[in-house]
């Protein structure tokens, strides 16, 4: 008989065998595949299970959290959600998060292993690190002064320090209020249904995810082209662009609205607008060129993080001469964000750099101590310094005495140019008012501010709706902000 | 009867009782329950719990009452038993104890004591009623009956989450089930002990297989029967698979014919084929079992079987720590069926295979008292009563580790249920009372003459002693005035040895038998 106890020992000892492989199969080798199962609540119950990081303006948090004594126990809070909504996004325990929110998220949850003092010590001991915080770029006055000045208006601004790319400003409205996402009760489902039924679509991030098109206001970079290309070598000489000015290939007539377009200078055709001019330099340069350049600028580039990723802006590389034309003046396919036109203006100001822009200055762990740092960084040389001083000066020319002067401010040096973008259906729907520009204080060495601003204000008269009308003076506004 | 090979200690050697490793092991196991409770305390409240002294103390008098139980009626008992039972009870309580923090209006871990408690005191009953285990060899039939009624006895009360196995009155639930595990062991030990000749050496042989006769098998079937009847009528698949389990391996011990695994197999395979089909509770657990995550892709959540999954997940090698993980998420039945998901997270990979190592070294004791026994009742029952154990963990903790399919079973001395607690308690005082008799020192074995008559056994130390020579019962030993059949079977072949020239085969066999365990016993 002990033959057969021995036996059926083994047949025990099988059975230990069989649940030991099992055990480490389930919980080292699809441990990993069982974590992440959408179904399984776990990481949402240790994520807020501590209070979340903040997120700094000028030094101040405008978030905060808020001990609901739930489940999912700490809930986000926004010192001022509407106007920092653009650059916050939301924290919820039910839709997730957005914007810096989402892309800092390691940090503010804590999760990021750099917030770690011992690094392998605490992935063996599971020990949870208090949420660090994220120092953002944003200035609090500019910010201010871009919300206040869209006021009521649809519409996006998008500010940079053009030596840095430092984003000073990131406003899009209308706006809401994050607030209202945080939190398990009804009213967050509610709210959330409300926003995303909304006409008005306020949790758009229009000044990074919204592009238009770019109208007059990408007629800088047809500049640039047109110069770094030596089609135009010196702006004051006479070109021999015919008035109206039948795109190649077609018999589509392009009219301008301002007068003395015909055999007009760079610098007459920039501050006054001509569409013709640069319609028929767009065409000079060629489509391999004006592409050449607009990329350097940023277009198509759709891996642009600041660090969230930013929507792609748009020129496009398979056209004919006739669509070329109309994409040198910023119709046709072409489209940019705010941010990018903010990048395009920037460029300019700093000497043809265009510099990475970014939204996070640094972050921090709980207790202050800096955990990693952004370095400015050079994203492209857009145009040659030389390109760069004449487009200042013709940026220059359209704020004292072009279509821009809305925007000049004493003690500083403005550049700027206007745009009117058509859309829609036979160019049927109401224009977006476009305005890029940029302002150094006299004296100063560098510039201390690009603007981009768009306003797509429904209820407006056509007529009203010109760059120098609506958007000039919220630019003004936001210049003069970061000027002080 | 003569037994030539009959060995012996010398005489004046002293078989070594072992009590006090015992008592030195108990102490440890108390010390690490405490030692948990105070963790969970900390984890979850900053604070050393108010209670775990007198949990400490609660679980030390358990032990204490257990050891002396133990030091005054089975001296000889094998050491190990009793601590790994209290541990595995202590850390059963402090789990339970650790889960009532999720639920604070229903607490289970005072009642969970009350229960150990009483399991504890059925032990010491047991161990100090309980003289000689083969008296239990008389009541085999009466065991059984008493174990049918028990599992009968639910069918005629309301099923509680699906399975009709439990008995509830004024307040207190409980599953009779669970003891009659116990009784139809013993039933089974003893009828297997009684007929294993006739089972073993008649029948057809086809092909390398030897098969039994109809009037042995009828037994059988009706075992079988008795489970399949318990599945469909008490829709508890654990318990029909215990049992058939249990008795398969028994019946493979008793007699050593692979045909009869053959036969059980295949009545286990048509079983749980015909039951997979027609009965959809049992259809629905094979379900869910392939496809722990249909319930998630089909929008409904996790089933508890992920969630339990999700749990051993998140434990991973090292766990999160008593007291700080989200085992809770299971929901109903996290303090009974599901309890090891619980231990699987906060105690990770490492405290999981402890544990394994823990049933396993109380099995592996249960089957070394089975080697070391020398009347076959005695080894079928030890074997019986440890395979129990060895299967019943398998089959909860394969289930909640989808491994098999789930069964609603608690997994022994861990699990919040009075009913099985109390069972385990009392198979634990059983393994005791028969491991003292296989390592009891026989008195009559020390007459002179006897001693080393096979000489290589003489060098052995005296530890290496076959504690019982049927023959040299001290006294009645029988198979219960013919309530077992094939006496006659017995009369003159009971004893191993005297198998000699009957079946030479057999004899062959049990002789090797006899030398392996000389080694066994080192």
């Amino acid at each position: 008989m002990n033959r057969y106890i021995r036996r059926a020992s083994v047949f025990c000892l099988l059975l230990l065998v069989a649940l030991l492989l099992n055990a480490a199969r389930v919980q080292v080798f699809e441990a990993g595949h069982y974590d992440d199962d959408s179904a399984n609540r776990r990481a949402a119950l240790t994520r807020y299970s501590q209070p979340r990081g903040d997120i700094l303006v000028d030094g101040e948090p405008v978030t905060g959290s808020r001990d609901s004594g739930g489940r999912l126990r700490y809930e986000r809070t926004y010192a001022e959600g509407p106007l920092y909504a653009p650059v916050t996004g939301y924290a919820s325990q039910v839709y997730g998060t957005s914007l810096l929110e989402n892309a800092e998220d390691d940090v503010l949850s804590g999760t990021d292993p750099r917030l770690a003092a011992v690094p392998l010590w605490t992935d063996i001991s599971r020990e949870q690190q208090p949420g660090g915080d994220v120092v953002s770029t944003v200035v609090a006055a500019v910010q201010q002064a871009a919300f206040e000045g869209l006021g009521g208006k649809k519409g996006a601004v998008a500010a940079v320090q053009p030596r840095t790319g430092k984003i000073l400003a990131l406003v899009s409205t209308p706006s809401y209020d994050p607030n209202d996402l945080a939190g398990t009760e009804q009213s967050v489902a509610d709210t959330w249904n409300r926003l995303n039924r909304s006409a008005g679509q306020p949790m758009i991030n229009r000044a990074l995810k919204q592009t238009y098109p770019p109208g007059s206001t990408f007629k800088v970079v047809t500049a640039a082209a047109a110069l770094d290309h030596r089609k135009v070598t010196d702006i004051d000489a006479a070109t021999d662009a015919p008035d109206p000015y039948t795109l190649p290939g077609t018999s589509t007539r392009l009219t301008n609205e301002a007068g003395g377009c015909a055999n007009a200078s760079l610098r007459h055709a920039f501050e006054v607008s001509c569409n013709t001019v640069f319609a028929r330099l767009g065409v000079d340069v060629g489509l391999d060129g004006m592409v050449g350049t607009a990329e350097k600028f940023g277009f198509n580039d759709a891996d642009l993080k600041i660090p969230s990723t930013a929507a792609r802006s748009v020129f496009d590389t398979e056209m004919d001469d006739a669509q070329v034309a109309l994409s040198a003046i910023g119709q046709y396919d072409t489209t940019a964000t705010p941010l990018q036109m903010a990048m395009v203006a920037a460029a300019v100001a700093n000497g043809g750099e265009v510099k990475t822009p970014y939204l996070v200055d640094k972050v921090t762990d709980a207790h202050g101590g800096t955990v990693a740092a952004t370095r400015h960084k050079t994203l492209h040389r857009a145009m040659s310094r030389g390109t760069a001083r004449r487009l200042q000066e013709m940026m220059t020319g359209v704020v004292t005495r072009g279509t821009g002067t809305g925007a000049a401010i004493d003690g500083a040096t403005v550049g700027g140019k206007t745009g009117t973008a058509q859309h829609g259906v036979g160019n049927k729907g109401t224009p977006y008012a476009w305005f890029v520009s940029w302002a150094k204080k006299d004296g100063a060495a560098d510039p201390a501010v690009a603007v981009a601003v768009v306003v797509e204000d429904a209820a407006a008269d056509r007529a009203d709706i010109s760059g120098g009308g609506s958007a000039a003076p919220i630019a003004r506004a936001v210049m003069r902000a970061a000027l002080r | 009867m003569t037994a030539p090979t009959a060995d012996a200690p010398p005489p004046g050697l002293r078989m070594p009782g072992r009590r006090g490793t015992e008592l030195a092991l108990l102490a440890g196991a108390v010390l690490i329950s405490v030692c948990g409770y105070i963790d969970v305390g900390l984890a979850r409240q900053n604070a050393v719990p108010g209670d775990a002294a007198s949990y400490g103390a609660g679980l030390a008098a358990l032990a204490l009452l257990g050891h002396l139980a133990v030091r005054f009626r089975a001296p000889y008992a094998d050491p190990l038993l009793l601590p790994i039972a209290i541990l595995l009870n202590g850390l059963g309580l402090l789990l339970i104890f650790r889960l009532d923090l999720e639920t604070p209006v229903d607490r289970a871990a005072p009642t969970q004591l009350v229960w150990s408690a009483l399991g504890v005191g059925l032990f010491a009953a047991v161990v100090l009623l309980l003289r000689d285990h083969r008296t239990l060899q008389r009541y085999a039939y009466v065991s059984v009956a008493a174990g049918l009624v028990l599992m009968v006895v639910p069918i005629f009360f309301p099923a509680v989450n699906g399975a009709k196995i439990w008995i509830r009155v004024a307040g207190f639930s409980f599953q009779p089930g669970e003891f009659a595990k116990i009784l139809i062991t013993v039933f089974f030990a003893a009828y297997l002990a009684a007929n294993r000749n006739a089972l073993a050496h008649t029948g057809k042989r086809m092909w390398k297989l030897q098969f039994p006769t109809g009037r042995v098998l009828g037994p059988v079937v009706a075992v079988w029967l008795v489970s399949v009847g318990v599945l469909v009528l008490e829709r508890d698949l654990g318990t029909s698979l215990l049992f058939f389990g249990v008795f398969v391996v028994l019946l493979y011990v008793a007699t050593g014919r692979t045909g009869w695994i053959a036969v059980g197999l295949l009545l286990a395979a048509a079983g749980a084929a015909a039951v997979g089909v027609l009965e959809p509770h049992v259809h629905s657990r094979v379900a869910d079992w392939l496809h722990p995550f249909a319930s998630i892709t089909a929008g409904r959540g996790a089933s508890q079987l992920a969630q339990s999954l999700f749990a051993f997940a998140a434990g991973g090698l090292l766990g999160t720590g008593l007291g700080e993980g989200h085992s809770a998420l299971i929901g109903f039945a996290m303090k009974s069926d599901f309890i090891l998901a619980t231990y699987g997270e906060e105690l990770g990979l490492t405290g999981l295979t402890a544990l394994f190592l823990l049933y396993a070294l109380l099995v592996a004791r249960g089957y070394r008292a089975g080697l070391a026994l020398r009347d076959p009742f005695g080894r079928l029952l030890a074997v019986g009563l440890a395979s129990l154990l060895a299967v019943q963990v398998f089959v909860i903790a394969g289930g909640v580790m989808g491994l098999i399919p789930l069964t609603g079973m608690a997994m022994p001395f861990l699990a919040q249920g009075g009913s099985s607690v109390v069972t385990n308690w009392v198979i634990v005082a059983l393994l005791i009372r028969v491991s003292d008799s296989a390592r009891r020192p026989h008195p009559d074995a020390a007459e002179p003459g006897v001693v080393a008559a096979a000489g290589t056994d003489g060098a052995r130390s005296g530890a290496s002693a076959p504690p019982y020579e049927e023959d040299d019962m001290p006294y009645g030993y029988g198979y219960g005035g013919g309530e077992v059949e094939d006496n006659h079977h017995n009369h003159g072949n009971h004893d191993e040895r005297g198998n000699h020239g009957n079946h030479g085969n057999h004899g062959n066999h049990d002789e090797y038998d006899h030398h392996d365990d000389q080694d066994s016993h080192r």
